[in-house]
């Protein structure tokens, strides 16, 4: 009798804490301060894309703190963890949003975005994310509330398929894909404007993430032949397929999107990196902003900053500078101040179309070249 | 040219397989004895290669010779993997055992191991993608051939028919061999015939794990990369291989293997790699649906 | 064991798990940037952590009842005896369903938000527990039919406007249709075998949604899935997360009431009579193949209605939320609690979504701690919290002066 007694009361007590612990924080919500979200994946497998928005965020929120804040309150620093999964998302906006969030950033997946986004748009809640590529985020209008510190795939897109007609000189292609989210919409979209542009799709295929051997679609693509390959996704299997193609003596060219151009992808694939070609943000590590950010991340944290640092360092100083500008955490000030008004960040000087799109952020290509990735210029 | 493509895929459902096989025998052989889905049994094989890795970047540090490299860095993981395949069953399976617990209750343990063991390895290590050390350089007398299977690919296609042939030597003329064997048979008879089964089990995780070691770090080398996560989505693939050969056999489990790698490989080949999971799950299903033990599997008849 | 024994066998312990996490723990190789750190207060910590730990398992893997003699009739019965006792049992469910009704207006948003997923897991876990726990049908692909309800509800939402309440059941019955006919080749396959070729379902119906973009939009999901409408008002956030929790709590109640009754119900004793012995129960007349049908296309049908829930409450769905860990995590729901046992299981799935929700606070260390939590209680608890008590019918003279109020009850 005592033992599951005992068991069920030590259950309900377990609750009974959890709840106290809930409300403690919605007590917690009601100081005066100006609360800055961060959402993204904090852990699991996309973890390394989202860590740098939390260092970044930190930062600045630091420094504009020890100036003594903004409209005289002190910026506070919440953050959320999605593990890039839809259905975490909501739960993480809807706390956030519980927990008195006037802007987010985040969050770093396009699919969580979506999920989260539906939260923010009713709750009056800005999100900016540094990382959500997909094209209808902003270009469908249903997010009003959105806004992004980055291009969106379909210019990344045709920027490819510019760069791989004018400076590569191709005819046929293979659009290789990781049937996700991310790289699967980046794979239709470039398909998409070769056909338009009269160049020949000889092989559209999505492979299985995390598979332990590619060779083949390696194969296949040998015997395809086509005198480019395009991969959408991320770069451990952009990876894993350079390398096999290169071990079994395939010389074709190969390109990626943003999610390959990534140091740890010529650190991780090495010698068989050289003379991939990876679109990304334009080069802006001569702006001044750029290099103090980099510089405070060093001192923070001993080491060179992640994936999308710079976009999400952008993203929260563009949105305390919209309230600041504003005046107000009101919602519709926000959205105006940010479609207004010029921030310089370490992306350049910006400011928000009516889409929530950053003008003045662009794409490069860029080639891997000793070891570095390079910045091409596109023939005219 | 078509008969190349052929070849190609034949060459490289053959390497597919061989990976498979190289986790897969660990399974069946656990599933064997203990009949448990040994989930955690792909994460013992990202610690083996986790630990060639460390190992051998430390000792590369310390500047020793490449061969020195390879054969110390390889025998510390095998070693570890066995020394983790050991713990795990002891704090995980044996209490389960002991109290008769139901067999899904083991299960779940081994659900719960392999997530702690995952965790465990990305918050001491890291989240990223390593870099795996090429341990098997480009042979040269292999170059004429290197675009139809590359040099790693070949050692994995001969080690894993060697590990194959040991353990069938392993358990058909030795005396464990004949102890594992009573055991999976019928447990309460094995003790009276004075095996101690718990022995018995013990060396079926640690040789499980050994093989699981040597299939980690030959697929680090193939593939060039490790991360925590590359345990799971290669540790289901290769269970899948295991119940097609019919799980507890070990020709089963390679046959097994080698099927369904050039199933998926012939199938990505001619029609669509987008659905070859797809595909290689309803070859399971149809499998299964005529011959309900997996292709070798012991029928199972049940008398009353 | 004396205490030198003890502390000599833990010392053993100890320096076996130092040697252990060695090279994990211990070395941090950055293969990038190529520099080694030594991290040696780990292994002391280790150390000292194992060392003390293993007392501690020792001492409970000995308090743990023994062999043959776990089962003491009257004790473990506890929680299930006062649910039946009138006396208790109505003053406790009215105390719950008053402090359910009360808890969207006296919790967060937040806290609503997440007991909602909670509920949906309880659902699904009871639908799961009529085919593992009654039927003894070990399903790993169960998170397939949950998909087939979110996506039927997104999908005829999308082209055919239909709303929430007509697509509740509509999910349900394509699940169920879903369920019979994976389930009609299949079933003939024992135990573990039926596993692997339900998981292999389950993975392929996620990979279809996956790559077939034009029946499913593919990878990149559906967006603004509306969420249910009251009477034609539409609510404000605050108000559908409410009102979307009082229909879960509603399903949810439903689904307990219709589970406890078949449980009792001559197919519910079927099932059990086959989950033991399959060969005496077709002597006994029993359709062995329609039987199990039966409880794998029930169990189908309640995860299709949770995932109509699901995608109305998440308003995006895209294949990402349907892969194996998804089962895998419903299944552990149904152990974890107890199989077969109805309360079990809702305790199960609340603490099992709840925990990793609570254990935010631990952030990177919350799926190990899972893990961890997952590994112990199978150890320690291997029935899970509160095992399934099966009825009995018995002549025994202590009981038989109680057995006057309950005697239908174990």
């Amino acid at each position: 009798m005592k033992k599951t007694g005992k068991l069920f009361s030590f259950i309900t007590f377990l609750f009974a804490l959890f709840f106290l612990y809930g409300i403690s924080f919605a007590i917690d919500a009601k100081t005066d301060t100006i609360k800055l979200g961060v959402a993204g994946a904090h852990s699991g497998d996309l973890a390394s894309y989202g860590i740098p928005t939390i260092h970044a965020a930190k930062l600045v929120i630091d420094k504009i703190n020890a100036k003594g804040g903004i409209l005289g309150k002190k910026v506070e620093l919440l953050v959320e963890d999605d593990v890039c999964k839809p259905e975490v998302a909501g739960n993480t906006a809807t706390k956030l949003i519980s927990d008195g969030a006037s802007v987010v950033v985040g969050h770093i997946c396009s699919g969580a975005t979506k999920a989260a986004l539906g939260f923010y748009k009713e709750a009056g809640v800005i999100a900016m994310s540094p990382s959500a590529t997909n094209p209808d985020l902003t270009l469908s209008g249903n997010y009003p509330n959105f806004f992004r510190t980055i291009a969106h795939d379909a210019v990344q897109a045709q920027l490819q398929v510019q760069f791989a007609i004018e400076n590569l000189n191709v005819k046929k292609v293979a659009v290789l894909h990781d049937k996700g989210d991310y790289g699967k919409g980046a794979a239709v979209l470039a398909k998409k404007y070769f056909i338009q542009k009269g160049v020949e799709v000889v092989l559209f295929e999505g492979v299985t993430p995390g598979a332990v051997d590619y060779s083949a679609i390696v194969t296949k693509v040998r015997h395809k032949n086509p005198d480019l390959v395009v991969w959408g996704g991320y770069h451990p299997e952009a990876s894993k397929i350079v390398t096999l193609m290169r071990k079994k003596r395939i010389k074709t060219f190969f390109m990626g999107a943003d999610g390959i151009k990534d140091n740890s992808f010529i650190k991780v694939t090495g010698k068989y990196a050289e003379g991939v070609y990876a679109t990304g943000p334009r080069d802006v590590s001569k702006n001044s902003l750029n290099i103090l950010a980099k510089k405070e991340h060093q001192k923070a944290y001993g080491s060179d900053p992640g994936t999308f640092f710079y976009a999400g360092y952008a993203a929260t100083l563009a949105l305390l500078n919209g309230i600041e500008k504003a005046g107000s955490t009101n919602y519709d000030a926000i959205v105006k101040a940010l479609r207004t008004e010029y921030v310089e960040t370490p992306l350049g000087k910006i400011r928000f179309d009516k889409n929530g799109d950053a003008t003045g952020i662009g794409f490069s290509v860029y080639k891997v070249e000793n070891n570095v990735f390079l910045e091409q210029k596109i023939k005219k | 040219m078509d008969f190349d493509f052929l070849t190609y895929l034949f060459f490289g459902g053959l390497t597919r397989g061989s990976i498979y096989a190289l986790i897969a025998l660990g399974y069946t052989m656990v599933y064997g004895i203990v009949e448990l889905i040994n989930f955690a049994h792909g994460e013992i094989y990202m610690i083996g290669a986790f630990t060639g890795l460390i190992i051998s970047s430390v000792l590369t540090m310390l500047g020793l010779p490449i061969l020195a490299i390879v054969v110390l860095s390889a025998l510390t993981a095998i070693i570890y993997s066995c020394a983790y395949g050991y713990t795990m069953e002891k704090i995980a399976y044996k209490p389960l055992r002991d109290s008769n617990a139901p067999r899904l209750s083991a299960l779940i343990s081994a659900i719960g191991m392999s997530l702690f063991l995952q965790n465990y390895v990305l918050l001491a290590q890291t989240s990223d993608f390593l870099p795996f050390p090429n341990f098997i350089p480009d042979f040269e007398f292999w170059e004429p051939y290197a675009h139809i299977l590359t040099s790693p690919e070949l050692v994995i296609l001969i080690t894993t028919v060697i590990v194959m042939i040991c353990l069938t030597i392993l358990i058909k003329f030795t005396k464990i061999g004949k102890a594992m064997r009573a055991t999976s048979q019928d447990k309460v008879m094995a003790v009276l015939m004075g095996v101690n089964i718990n022995r018995v089990i013990s060396i079926t995780f640690i040789v499980g794990s050994a093989t699981a070691a040597i299939g980690g770090i030959l697929i680090a080398c193939h593939i060039g990369q490790i991360n925590f996560y590359m345990g799971f989505t290669a540790g289901i693939k290769a269970f899948v291989a295991a119940v097609l050969g019919g799980i507890g056999s070990i020709p089963g489990a390679v046959l097994g293997s080698f099927v369904l790698g050039l199933t998926e490989s012939f199938f990505a080949g001619y029609f669509s790699s987008d659905y070859e999971d797809v595909f290689a799950f309803l070859f399971l299903v149809l499998i299964l649906i005529f011959r309900p033990s997996g292709i070798l599997g012991r029928a199972e008849t049940k008398k009353v | 064991m004396t205490i030198k024994n003890q502390i000599k066998k833990s010392f053993l312990v100890s320096l076996w798990f130092m040697f252990l996490t060695f090279p994990i723990l211990v070395i941090q190789v950055n293969t990038v940037e190529n520099v080694i750190k030594w991290r040696w207060l780990n292994m002391i910590g280790v150390g000292i952590g194992s060392f003390f730990l293993s007392i501690l398992w020792r001492y409970m893997l000995e308090k743990r009842p023994e062999k043959g003699k776990q089962t003491k009739k009257y004790q473990l019965f506890f929680l299930n005896n006062i649910l039946h006792e009138k006396k208790i049992f109505f003053p406790v469910i009215i105390l719950l369903s008053l402090f359910v009704l009360c808890f969207p207006y006296i919790f967060s948003m937040y806290q609503t938000n997440i007991m909602i997923s909670a509920l949906i897991y309880v659902m699904m876990g009871l639908g799961l527990n009529i085919v593992i726990g009654l039927a003894g049908l070990l399903d790993l692909g169960y998170v397939a039919f949950f998909a087939v309800g979110a996506y039927s509800y997104a999908l005829l939402n999308y082209h055919y406007g239909l709303i929430f309440w007509i697509a509740l059941p509509l999910g349900g019955i394509l699940a169920l249709i879903f369920g019979v006919i994976l389930g009609y080749p299949v079933l003939r396959l024992r135990g573990d075998y039926l596993a692997i070729v339900t998981l292999g379902f389950g993975e392929i119906i996620r990979l279809v949604l996956e790559n077939w973009n034009d029946f499913s939009f593919g990878p990149s999901g559906i967006s603004n899935i509306p969420k249910p409408c009251f009477l034609g008002i539409d609510l404000s956030l605050q108000g559908t997360t409410k009102y979307l929790f009082y229909i879960i709590v509603g399903m949810v109640a439903l689904t307990i009431f219709v589970t406890n009754r078949l449980q009792n119900s001559r197919i519910g004793r079927a099932w059990i009579a086959l989950k033991d012995d399959e060969i005496a129960c077709q002597a006994m007349g029993i359709n062995k193949g329609k039987t199990k049908l039966r409880a794998f296309g029930l169990g189908a049908m309640w995860a299709g209605m949770g995932g109509v829930i699901f995608a109305a409450k998440t308003t995006f769905i895209n294949p990402a939320s349907f892969t194996i860990w998804e089962s895998v995590i419903i299944l552990c729901t149904v152990v974890l609690g107890g199989m077969g046992s109805i309360t079990g299981v809702v305790l199960g799935a609340l603490l099992l979504i709840l925990l990793p929700e609570y254990l935010r606070a631990f952030s990177e260390f919350r799926m190990i701690i899972f893990g961890a939590v997952l590994v112990l209680m199978m150890v320690f608890r291997p029935g899970g919290i509160i095992k399934n008590v099966r009825r009995i019918y018995k002549f025994d003279p202590i009981l038989e002066k109680n057995s006057v109020k309950n005697e239908v009850n174990s």
